[in-house]
């Protein structure tokens, strides 16, 4: 059965516990680039301030495999007055576009749904990247592969839930069989929107065939920073192949059809090529 | 209210969110800035940082003068037998109103109240009852007053009620506007739904931390909610109360078990040379005498055993079980005078144990430079902290205002073990002792805290074994019996770790004959037979073996097998009150002790026929009343502790049995909240002609100068504060590099408004100034902040956190370079929750 996670945004108290107990539990170091070497100091000290609410990354990373998310939405007046978390992480696609990018399959669907990087076959060609509608995946200079959240591979095929989820203060981020998330998620949403949360929305339901990591928004997606119609790369396949063989098409008729011309002696002046 | 409990106590808020997404409780947070928390409450209501008694009077204000708290009867079934509100007040008492903001009994220097005008009035004094329960308790009982005088219909004029009424007249939602800077629609929506949730069907809690206790008035805004509960009815309730989230893990403990300098364990006074001391005779009669009515009328059993606990066998009624050679306090030693006593040169040595003052103590510069005077100084820490590092790179030493050759103080930095390399309890907010236990050995000479005060204590007896001076018995007779048990360490590398075991036993109390552990605090006695570190805590090991502390059997509503809450694994304090006047529960739905007129009570008559009625709890919580006392019972007129409280005297720890609207004594600012400004405030006082608490503790010494009343240098408020990322003063956070990135910086939030007004770019640099000090931050420029308009005039607030120091992998100014030493009367808690400063774009030195 599928495994996933369920990020109820709305009790999310933005505390990061999920980003730290990540790097923890997966052996990730802070970011190197987040710090500085100074002379006379003893040790690196961290300068990655963003300026941007309390976000301390920007984005994910092969070192940060979580990333919370800060919004605020204040009117001049303060008549509106919101400020949003949302974690973000891999959203262990069912249609995954890195899985159908990597040349080698090193990038593979596990029996319990989730999409895992098997590093001793990655080459680092990087085309997986590009093929995530969500920017997850990330290379890394240091080992040459690329790096992305395992839904806690180790853990969950141990009988244990996400590390992050464990860490969750609130449980906002839940771990547990798809379909059991799925019915909690929408109880919630019901909730949600008999209380006047009109905006109120599951994202991943629907998106790129369903993802096994889905979140409650009470705002767009785009708000979240997450693409309002994902699009797995491939799922593009048949209309672009289409779409190629009639350009194609029409770029031979119209060279037939030039080249008739040419045949029928049409003067040669009328063309501006040189 | 005064608390950030998203950002700072982020496990417990999820019983808020529980509350909410399954209860549909509505949670509001009443706080100047939009914080974590408000994200997540169903409403925000910002005020000016220090106005919070302003909006709390006015709440008060509100509910006693609407129609539903004057026509429910539950709230004056409610108020008229379980508060004060009915006793009436001592006719030469004067109020604020009559004397420009001050209280009848100030001295003539301003400085000091003298409470008298604040008493009771009261009937005479009973016959003495005949005694014989023991020298102490007899001694208390020739002492019991008379009654206080109270008129139920609340009509009298000197009632506490009608006094209450009178001094929060003033306090109406368009001062609320004025003062706090909150409109009068968002006050009102507050009020109402405050009230909505209170009665005898819903419950309203209140939620506090140090945004309420740092402030030169912090105990009279916690008990102007207290007093707002209380009217309420909402206090010994499940779902009620004035919930206090303590600073950090097992502060509560801390307290408890008294770290603090004036304070025993379990809320026993410390001896004082200041006061009627002499004897131990006298000082329970000067700390006892005034509470004898209460159940504070066993403090005779509590102080002896544990001056038997102290002292062992060497506590005989001759010496007055040690007392004669307890240490007494001289003075104010709590933190800010300690310090001032040592920038003076009175203290040689200093033991740092957690704690990290040259980032979080107040002026921190005073207090670094105050270091440089001690002799000697232990730092007991994971990593080099500021304290332990002033000596060699503190700003005074890049300044050139010190020189490491010329500061004599010795420095011992030893290596402390964490939390789970040690057996041990945390007691946390809610008075649940939670044991932990050890899971690793600490690496090398770390050692455990118990270890090091252990073994520091076993090394000076055996310095002072030989010592013949009186001053010196005491160290010598110190028990100190928690050698390390076999069984305990067979497994750890760390042989000579003492028994965490056998100190809880201490603290739990024992039989001295046997040695056998005491299971409830009722057992103790007044005749050195029974030995109890803090009574409080008894029951937590009721028999040899069993810790309490360690069951972790939850339910899904008051748990009482999970931990042991003190006092008697009682969970919600004054819970008779969750009954009305007969024993019945007030609801249903609120249901959690009542009275069983039918079930057995344990005891026969004379004639041998079981006696009936008992109070019981279903749920298993503990009973906080006299288990066997009837609802409608009278007590007694010379009695002690239970039997001088009646069948609704719920508050069993005051002398009257009642919850205090109006506080006859204990507090040293005035026995009703008040408005005062914060010492340092842009506007004057708008409530009363009186400025700020005019008893605050004030020092006015070299290096701490204050700023005067709408400083035009100083025109904006800050608050310091902290976050989730980080610990404290940053000791546990700012060297793991997890989490020194997550806030790596210091930054100052700023509403656009001030930003723009001067020149500031988010995430440029800013300059903040104040007397004492100047800091540089990154700017956070933020709509989560905003300018307040207070009686027609704009004043900006900042915000500053404050967990940065120039050690560690997340490194900064230090905030409290800023802050002033100035405290509240009561608790000499400083007021880092609020002062004034300048602001400007750049960085130090003028540099954008």
């Amino acid at each position: 059965m599928a495994k996933g996670m369920f990020v109820d945004t709305t009790i999310c108290i933005g505390c990061k516990a999920c980003q730290v107990a990540c790097k923890e539990w997966n052996g990730l170091p802070a970011e190197p680039s987040h710090f500085r070497k100074t002379s006379g100091m003893p040790y690196p000290v961290a300068n990655n301030f963003t300026g941007d609410s309390y976000d301390n990354t920007g984005s994910l990373s092969a070192t940060d495999w979580r990333h919370v998310r800060f919004i605020e939405q204040f009117d001049e007046q303060r008549s509106q007055r919101r400020w949003l978390f949302d974690s973000d992480s891999c959203k262990h696609c069912t249609d995954a576009g890195c899985l159908n990018a990597c040349p080698t399959k090193a990038i593979i669907h596990t029996d319990m749904g989730n999409v895992i990087v098997q590093q001793d076959t990655c080459i680092g060609c990087k085309f997986c990247i590009p093929s995530c509608p969500y920017g997850v995946i990330s290379f890394s200079e240091k080992t040459g592969t690329v790096h992305k959240c395992t839904l806690c591979n180790d853990r969950i095929h141990n009988g244990m839930g996400t590390a992050c989820a464990k860490a969750c203060p609130t449980d906002s981020i839940r771990f547990g069989d798809v379909e059991d998330l799925k019915a909690r998620a929408d109880a919630r949403l019901v909730q949600l929107r008999s209380k006047g949360e009109s905006r109120a929305n599951i994202y991943g339901y629907t998106e790129a065939e369903g993802l096994n990591v889905f979140y409650l928004f009470v705002d767009h997606p785009l708000v979240y920073g997450q693409a309002e119609n994902p699009v797995v790369p491939q799922r593009r396949l048949i209309l672009s192949s289409i779409v190629t063989m009639l350009v194609a098409l029409g770029i031979g008729v119209a060279a037939l059809v030039k080249f008739r011309e040419r045949l029928t002696g049409k003067p040669e002046e009328e063309s501006h090529e040189s | 209210m005064g608390s950030n409990m998203a950002e700072c106590h982020p496990v417990a808020f999820r019983w808020p969110l529980k509350a909410k997404t399954e209860h549909d409780a509505v949670l509001i947070h009443v706080d100047p800035r939009f914080t974590r928390t408000s994200a997540l409450c169903d409403m925000h209501v910002p005020i000016r940082a220090g106005s919070d008694i302003a909006f709390l009077g006015a709440l008060i204000n509100f509910v006693i003068n609407s129609e539903r708290w004057n026509s429910d009867p539950f709230f004056k079934e409610y108020v008229v037998n379980y508060t004060n509100a009915a006793t009436l007040v001592n006719p030469e008492f004067k109020d604020t109103d009559e004397l420009n903001g001050v209280f009848s009994g100030l001295s003539a220097d301003g400085k000091a109240y003298s409470t008298a005008s604040w008493a009771y009035q009261r009937n005479p004094a009973p016959q003495p009852a005949k005694g014989g329960i023991g020298p102490f308790s007899d001694m208390l009982l020739r002492q019991v007053p008379g009654r206080p005088k109270t008129d139920p219909t609340l009509q009298d004029p000197q009632s506490v009620f009608q006094v209450i009424k009178r001094h929060y007249a003033r306090y109406t939602p368009e001062l609320v506007e004025r003062v706090c800077g909150c409109s009068q629609e968002m006050f009102l929506k507050v009020a109402g739904t405050l009230l909505d949730n209170s009665g005898r069907e819903k419950t309203a809690n209140i939620t506090y931390a140090v945004g309420w206790t740092q402030h030169t008035v912090g105990v009279q805004i916690i008990r102007c909610a207290a007093m707002l509960q209380a009217l309420l009815g909402n206090i010994g309730r499940p779902g009620g109360g004035v919930l206090a989230l303590r600073g950090h893990a097992t502060i509560q403990g801390s307290t408890d078990i008294a770290t603090l300098y004036h304070s025993l364990p379990g809320y026993l006074n410390m001896p004082d040379g200041r006061k009627n001391h002499e004897t131990l005779k006298d000082f329970i009669l000067t700390e006892a005498g005034p509470l004898a009515t209460s159940y504070w009328g066993n403090y005779p059993k509590f102080a002896v055993s544990y001056f038997k606990a102290q002292f062992g066998d060497a506590a005989t009624a001759a010496n007055n079980y040690g007392y004669d050679y307890h240490p007494k306090i001289t003075g104010d030693h709590s933190h800010l005078p300690m310090m001032i006593d040592m920038a003076a040169g009175k203290i040689k040595g200093f033991f740092v144990m957690g704690q990290n003052p040259a980032v979080g103590g107040q002026n921190a510069r005073f207090q670094r430079k105050a270091l440089a005077k001690l002799d000697w100084m232990v730092v007991r820490d994971f990593f080099e902290t500021e304290t332990a590092a002033f000596w060699r790179n503190s700003p005074e030493i890049q300044s050139g205002e010190l020189k490491t050759a010329d500061i004599k103080t010795e420095i011992f930095f030893l290596p402390a073990a964490a939390v789970p390399e040690m057996e041990g309890s945390f007691t946390n907010t809610q008075r649940l002792l939670q044991q932990h236990e050890k899971a690793a050995d600490p690496p090398k000479d770390a050692r455990s805290d118990l270890w090091f005060s252990y073994h520091l204590g076993k090394r000076l007896k055996a310095l002072y074994r030989d010592s013949t001076i009186v001053r010196d018995w005491a160290i010598n007779n110190l028990a100190w019996n928690y050698d390390p048990e076999p069984a305990e360490v067979a497994r750890w590398r760390i042989k000579d770790e003492p028994s965490a075991y056998k100190f809880l036993k201490e603290i739990n109390g024992f039989t001295v004959s046997d040695n056998k552990p005491l299971a409830s605090f009722a057992n103790l006695k007044e005749d050195g037979s029974t030995a109890c570190g803090a009574w409080i805590y008894t029951g937590v090991i009721p028999e040899e073996g069993k810790n309490n502390a360690a069951r972790r059997k939850g339910d899904d509503w008051i748990s009482p097998n999970w931990g042991f809450a003190w006092p008697a694994n009682r969970h919600i304090m004054y819970n008779r009150a969750s009954a009305d006047i007969n024993g019945k529960p007030w609801s249903e739905r609120k249901k959690l002790i009542y009275w069983d007129p039918l079930a057995d009570s344990g005891s026969r008559d004379p004639a041998g026929k079981p006696l009936l009625g008992k109070w019981v709890a279903p749920s298993g919580e503990g009973i906080d009343f006299q288990p066997t006392k009837a609802p409608t019972a009278r007590g007694k007129d010379s009695a002690l502790g239970f039997d001088w409280l009646s069948g609704n005297d719920a508050f069993i720890m005051r002398a009257d049995g009642k919850a205090w609207l109006f506080a006859p004594s204990g507090l040293v600012d005035g026995p009703l909240p008040t408005h005062y400004e914060p010492y340092e405030s842009p506007v004057e006082n708008l409530v009363y002609k009186q400025q700020s608490n005019p008893v605050a503790k004030v020092w006015n010494i070299a290096g701490n100068p204050y700023h005067t009343v709408a400083d035009p240098k100083y025109p904006i408020v800050v608050s310091t504060y902290r976050l989730t990322e980080h610990h404290l003063s940053g000791s546990m956070s700012r060297w793991l590099p997890w989490l020194a990135e997550l806030m790596p910086e210091l930054f100052c939030e700023i509403s656009p408004e001030l930003a723009a007004e001067k020149g500031i770019k988010n995430a440029g640099y800013v300059t903040i100034q104040t007397a004492r000090g100047e800091i540089q931050a990154r700017a956070l420029v933020t709509r989560r902040m905003k300018p307040f308009i207070i009686n027609g005039k704009v004043v900006h607030e900042i915000g500053l956190p404050w967990h940065w120091g120039w050690q560690g992998n997340a490194a900064g100014d230090v905030v409290n370079e800023l802050s002033a030493m100035v405290a509240d009367p009561n608790v000499s808690i400083h007021e880092g929750k609020v002062f004034t400063c300048n602001i400007q774009a750049g960085k130090k030195g003028g540099v954008i």
